[in-house]
């Protein structure tokens, strides 16, 4: 905006607000109105949901799986998606959040046209539409993603159908036992404070898999009692982290 | 200085004017009009000490363009729900106990199945959380698009935005002090990817945790940071947000033009 411009919204705005009316009453009416819905929706929500209070915090165990609030499900997805692809884990490095934290301070900087009216703003309707579905697309992939526990592994192509049933079976013990709080598998779990077993298969025979899993370093928890109370469950596991090439 | 509207009265309580004959003032009888006189003059002492009348009818009595709609009562619905959350946080902080050796579940634990309505104020704390993040990204978006953060509303948007940063910041560091297991591994997990943020992230991050480690003191910090830093924060940035909203007038909506004064041109015919 250049000065003209400015002078001519300053003085349009000037004239609107002459034949405006008084904040008070006629704008508080309102707001007040809409002060005793707000109210009225929190005492409902907190009446009709209340607040859980989970088990208490154990920092031992390490099956917990981490749900953060709702309202942070975009932001988690974002990461979880950023560094699922190659190509983007640099900037996801430099971190996407960041950089929409800082498009949004600059926003009146970069976007200085004069014209207020969105119809007439096709990039800022385009770029406003578009964080809004991404934002309630991320949000609701988030709360889908299940949860983050499941390992999305697809069974080698080489194998036959009993072994690739014998794959799935292991693939939900890793799931159930919480292996991903330490443990990375492919573009599942967290990277530490265990080491990668996305291809564990080729480092370790599976002698050498069950032997660790029995004796396992601290602080990961021994399947000594997995392998004596589910023998089977134990077999899949093994069998599942050794097809892992 | 530009002349201050007055009072917008109904016609029914505005003061009648003096009758021809009456005298000037009527000296104060009965007793409620004692009491009334009493408490003007309070008012007045106070007044005449700190000229806080004129703020307040620059404040309330000023005009909003015409067309203004229900979309602009977001943001003082945000505010509003802020305000929620500080009553019932004042009323959950009675109760609460930042000790991560246990004593801060035991609180809790006791607050929502023990005290008196203590799970419906806490449901409403947490549930409160939602609807002012709700509130404030649509107050945003009505911003966004009636392209209301333009000259002369730039820093009024900046504010804002830091606002919002620290509603969610608020949202995060609230999380982890019931101190039950999804609060515990959910923050582990938001504090380690603060930490993978650029230049200030691994700061960030020790600072959040009081250290290396997560331990015994991050609750404490997150306690202090929840309840003290920012609602601070938040308190006095929503004053300056709302001195700059009186101080240039509420943004019109962008379709509404404004007509010449009727007055003016009868004048000139």
């Amino acid at each position: 905006m250049n000065q003209a411009e400015k002078e001519a919204y300053l003085r349009e705005y000037s004239i609107l607000k002459n034949q405006g009316k008084p904040f008070f009453p006629y704008a508080v009416a309102k707001d007040s109105v809409m002060a005793v819905v707000v109210m009225i929706v929190i005492i409902f929500l907190a009446a009709m949901f209340g607040a859980e209070l989970g088990p208490k915090a154990d920092p031992t165990t390490t099956t917990y799986v981490p749900r953060p609030d709702w309202y942070f499900y975009f932001l988690f997805e974002v990461l979880r998606v950023m560094r699922n692809i190659p190509k983007f884990t640099d900037l996801a490095t430099i971190g996407v959040p960041t950089i929409c934290m800082i498009l949004l301070f600059l926003l009146p900087f970069y976007d200085r046209s004069p014209e207020r009216r969105i119809e007439r703003r096709p990039v800022a309707l385009a770029a406003g539409l578009t964080t809004i579905f991404a934002m309630a697309f991320l949000t609701y992939t988030g709360a889908n993603t299940g949860s983050p526990n499941t390992v999305d592994l697809q069974p080698p192509a080489s194998l036959t159908a009993q072994q690739k049933a014998i794959f799935r079976a292991g693939a939900l013990v890793v799931g159930n036992s919480g292996c991903l709080a330490c443990h990375v598998l492919g573009n599942n779990g967290n990277d530490g404070p265990g080491p990668p077993l996305t291809h564990i298969g080729r480092i370790l025979r599976p002698e050498a898999i069950a032997s660790t899993l029995r004796n396992p370093t601290a602080p990961m928890p021994s399947f000594a009692a997995l392998a004596k109370q589910n023998p089977r469950q134990f077999y899949d596991l093994i069998n599942f982290l050794g097809e892992l090439q | 200085m530009p002349k201050l509207p007055s009072p917008p009265l109904p016609k029914a309580l505005r003061p009648a004017p003096r009758r021809p004959g009456e005298p000037d003032e009527k000296q104060a009888t009965t007793p409620i009009e004692v009491a009334a006189d009493a408490g003007i003059s309070v008012v007045d002492w106070i007044d005449e000490r700190t000229s806080l009348s004129g703020g307040i009818r620059w404040m309330m009595f000023r005009k909003v363009p015409r067309g203004i709609n229900w979309f602009y009562t977001l943001g003082s619905a945000t505010m509003f729900a802020f305000l929620n959350q500080a009553v019932t946080g004042v009323f959950l902080a009675m109760y609460y106990r930042p000790d991560a050796a246990g004593g801060a579940y035991e609180s809790v634990r006791y607050l929502t199945d023990q005290a008196f309505l203590g799970q419906l104020v806490r449901a409403m704390h947490k549930w409160g959380a939602s609807v002012m993040i709700i509130l404030i990204f649509m107050h945003m978006a009505r911003v966004f698009f009636f392209g209301a953060y333009k000259y002369p509303r730039e820093l009024t948007w900046i504010i804002g935005v830091v606002l919002l940063i620290l509603t969610m910041a608020m949202g995060f560091t609230g999380y982890l002090l019931p101190f039950d297991q999804r609060s515990y591994w959910a923050t582990i997990v938001g504090v380690n990817i603060n930490g993978t943020g650029p230049f200030l992230g691994p700061y960030l991050s020790d600072f959040l945790r009081a250290g290396p480690e997560f331990g015994a003191t991050t609750l404490s910090r997150f306690y202090a940071i929840h309840m003290m830093l920012i609602p601070g924060l938040i308190a006095a940035l929503i004053g300056a947000h709302l001195y700059l909203v009186s101080k240039l007038g509420i943004s019109a909506p962008p379709w509404i033009k404004a007509q010449e004064e009727p007055e003016l041109r009868q004048t000139t015919l």
